[in-house]
């Protein structure tokens, strides 16, 4: 099985601790993966602003680096969401129907490709999941309370395994954080209401710890809460599911 | 004014924006309590899905088949293109029965078609008689919400509003005073009326007959008491059979409050004796929209206000900073179909964030289509040179590793470096009430490249 490792373009600049502790993690659980250089962005910012067609540059490239791989792993749901969901813009060749087919994001991976649920880490405090929004309601790496069905949730099966974590319930667990990529500026003031209620969700139920799977949401809270001062830390899950304190 | 602008202003009052959500909150969570008690609720979605797409799919038949037995009944059916024709048509009834006074119970569509301000420029006298469509009529205001017009409103503004029109006492906004004054008002009216306009939310094909649904029983209030009533419904509130109804009342409640049920579900069949009963069937843009294949879904919708009550961005923004007779999600899918640049924000007030598609009970792809909706403006309306420039370059460099490389060393070596001053400065929208994440020294490609050659060396 060949991994090959897609590192989001904004966590490759702005977040590199992301990627090691994605790459770590896959290596600690004896995956055989491979960082292709040459790698960019999906395309995401630009065709969610309204600019599909601005994006098959960095569509192609990422077909090319990732064409020969058994699977394709991101510490991103988001960019994993719009590989499999907006792809259709470039000719479907077969190279571009099998990464689409087999790109994951990186809990769904962890836990349903390689089947394991203890990663072996350790993280003692207090843990407040964010769900982010393409992977919960796009990838459906967990169920969402407007739909009545079994509950589940990849990111916290692995959290519960995880030594010395306490998961921290919220009210509104699955409310989108207001980020929404260029959404964070063109609609800065609802944004930022929505980035506020949803730490104020996390501190009044005692979380010290926020995670998600997607960097993206992580950056603007991290953004409210440094500029705030509140008494909160911002990670990633590769981050605590790679860590041992 | 675009929805952004709206809604920052909105937003100045944090306060009023709390309640707004909490209040919207408040009736999504009820309504989550209630389909989770459903066995089955997933498919009951599936069917109404299905019946509304079998529904489009066979439009006319269906129409003819419902206008051909309203008939039988003894129900006089006129048919009208747009919002015009539809004022007309409603106009000319009241004229030939001499009708100068009309209750109306809520209806969306005759919000679109402007029906009201188009009759009172003939002297007659509409009122609407859903309390909260009352009062936003008294404000002089559209409705705010679909199913809760007056959600935007609290209590003390009523209490004002009903002071300077009803001629209340100041009560401190006591809910139970304010709604009985509500209602003695509104029952003079229904005596007074000469005839009664009601909406329609399910019309079947198959009897001709039509059912309105209301909390308040004010639709029976008017069609009861006026010697006349016209329903006005939008082409797309037929559905083929009798029962078929189980499925959409089931649906429709839960979605909009919580509810089992509506509390009157009124079947209107044909005209009592010595009424009469009319029914206007308006297109108004809704084949146009029927004939583009992304967003036909869209006629799907039964109007329950559900997508606006889960939208965490309709909830903070509150229903008229999208400047359209139907807010929210599902509005902002519709209203660019029918004028593109004046609606051209609305498909970018959303994160996409898919909950508004999930809690559809009539599972229309919310979320995809606005997603579709911004491809087809960015082509078509002008947009600001800078968004459409900058979209180009990012392109351009995403296409080619070596320049991300070049452009990524520069932002990072920017955000350490430069004052916070310059960084968060006006143009930056992210830096009024956000930090930026610090630039760290080296990206993960270079770390990485680093490693691999430390390997090499090992």
């Amino acid at each position: 099985m060949r991994v090959g490792l897609f590192i989001p373009c904004y966590i490759n600049q702005l977040y590199p601790q992301v990627g090691k502790a994605t790459l770590e993690l896959l290596e600690k659980l004896n995956v055989d993966v491979v960082y292709p250089s040459g790698q960019t962005c999906c395309g995401q910012p630009m065709a969610n602003s309204g600019y599909e067609y601005e994006s098959e540059g960095a569509c192609n490239n990422f077909v090319n680096n990732f064409k020969d791989f058994d699977y394709i792993v991101t510490p991103s749901g988001s960019c994993a969401y719009h590989v499999k969901k907006h792809y259709n813009i470039i000719p479907q060749t077969d190279a571009v129907t099998k990464v689409r087919n087999n790109v994951y994001e990186l809990c769904d991976f962890i836990l349903n490709v390689l089947k394991v649920k203890n990663v072996g880490a350790s993280f003692p405090y207090k843990v407040g999941v964010h769900k982010s929004c393409h992977g919960l309601r796009g990838l459906r790496l967990g169920s969402c309370s407007e739909v009545v069905g079994d509950s589940f949730s990849y990111i916290e099966s692995l959290l519960q395994e995880v030594k010395g974590t306490e998961l921290m319930p919220v009210k509104r667990s699955d409310e989108c954080c207001g980020f929404g990529g260029t959404f964070a500026v063109t609609e800065e003031a609802i944004s930022v209401k929505m980035g506020k209620d949803k730490i104020k969700d996390h501190l009044e139920s005692g979380v010290e710890v926020i995670t998600a799977t997607d960097t993206s949401c992580l950056m603007h809270l991290e953004g409210l809460v440094t500029r705030n001062n509140q008494p909160l830390k911002i990670l990633h899950i590769a981050e605590i599911l790679n860590s041992n304190y | 004014m675009s929805h952004s602008k709206l809604a920052s202003i909105f937003n100045k009052d944090e306060k009023r924006v709390d309640w707004h959500d909490k209040a919207l909150w408040f009736v999504r969570h009820k309504r989550d309590l209630s389909v989770h008690q459903v066995k089955g609720w997933e498919e009951l979605r599936n069917l109404g899905h299905g019946i509304k797409a079998h529904m489009l799919s066979n439009l006319d038949s269906y129409l003819i088949e419902f206008e051909e037995n309203a008939i039988k009944n003894g129900v006089e059916v006129h048919w009208a293109a747009n919002g015009e024709e539809h004022n007309q048509i409603v106009h000319k009834i009241l004229k030939e029965n001499n009708a100068k006074k009309v209750v109306k119970s809520k209806s969306m569509l005759t919000e679109e078609c402007h029906l009201n301000p188009f009759l009172e420029a003939d002297g007659i006298e509409v009122i609407d008689t859903d309390l909260g469509e009352r009062i936003v009529q008294l404000a002089k205001e559209p409705p705010s919400h679909i199913v809760l017009p007056a959600i935007h409103k609290n209590k003390h503004e009523v209490d004002e509003l009903f002071q300077e029109h009803l001629g209340t006492k100041p009560c401190d906004g006591d809910p139970q005073y304010l709604t009985r004054e509500a209602r003695k008002h509104l029952r003079e009216k229904f005596i007074e009326a000469d005839a009664a306009i009601t909406g329609v939310n399910f019309a079947i094909a198959e009897t001709g007959g039509f059912v309105v649904c209301t909390n308040e029983g004010n639709a029976d209030m008017g069609a009861h008491l006026a010697p006349v009533h016209i329903a006005c419904m939008g082409v797309e509130k037929i559905i083929p059979k009798q029962e078929h109804l189980g499925v959409f009342l089931r649906l429709l409640a839960r979605s909009a409050t919580g509810q089992p049920i509506t509390t009157y579900s009124s079947h209107f069949n044909k005209p009592r004796k010595g009424a009469k009963m009319h029914i206007v069937i308006v297109d108004n843009g809704r084949s146009e929209q029927l004939s583009r294949p992304d967003f036909r879904a869209s006629l799907h919708c039964i109007r329950c206000g559900a997508c606006m009550n889960t939208c965490p961005i309709y909830r903070r923004s509150g229903g008229h900073s999208y400047d359209a007779t139907i807010p929210g999600p599902i509005g902002s899918i519709l209203s660019p179909g029918k004028d593109l640049t004046k609606h051209s924000s609305l498909p970018f007030a959303s994160t996409l964030c898919g909950s508004c598609s999930d809690v559809c009970p009539v599972k229309i792809d919310i979320h995809s289509q606005l997603y579709k909706w911004r491809q087809i403006i960015t082509k078509e309306t002008p947009q600001p040179f800078i968004k459409k420039k900058s979209m180009e370059i990012m392109g351009k460099i995403f296409a080619k590793p070596a320049q991300f490389e070049k452009v990524g060393k520069i932002a990072r070596w920017s955000l350490r470096n430069l004052p916070k001053s310059m960084i968060n400065s006006k143009p930056n929208a992210w830096g009024k009430a956000r930090d930026l994440p610090t630039g760290p020294k080296q990206s993960f490609d270079e770390w990485y490249n680093e490693r691999e050659n430390n390997k090499k060396k090992d």
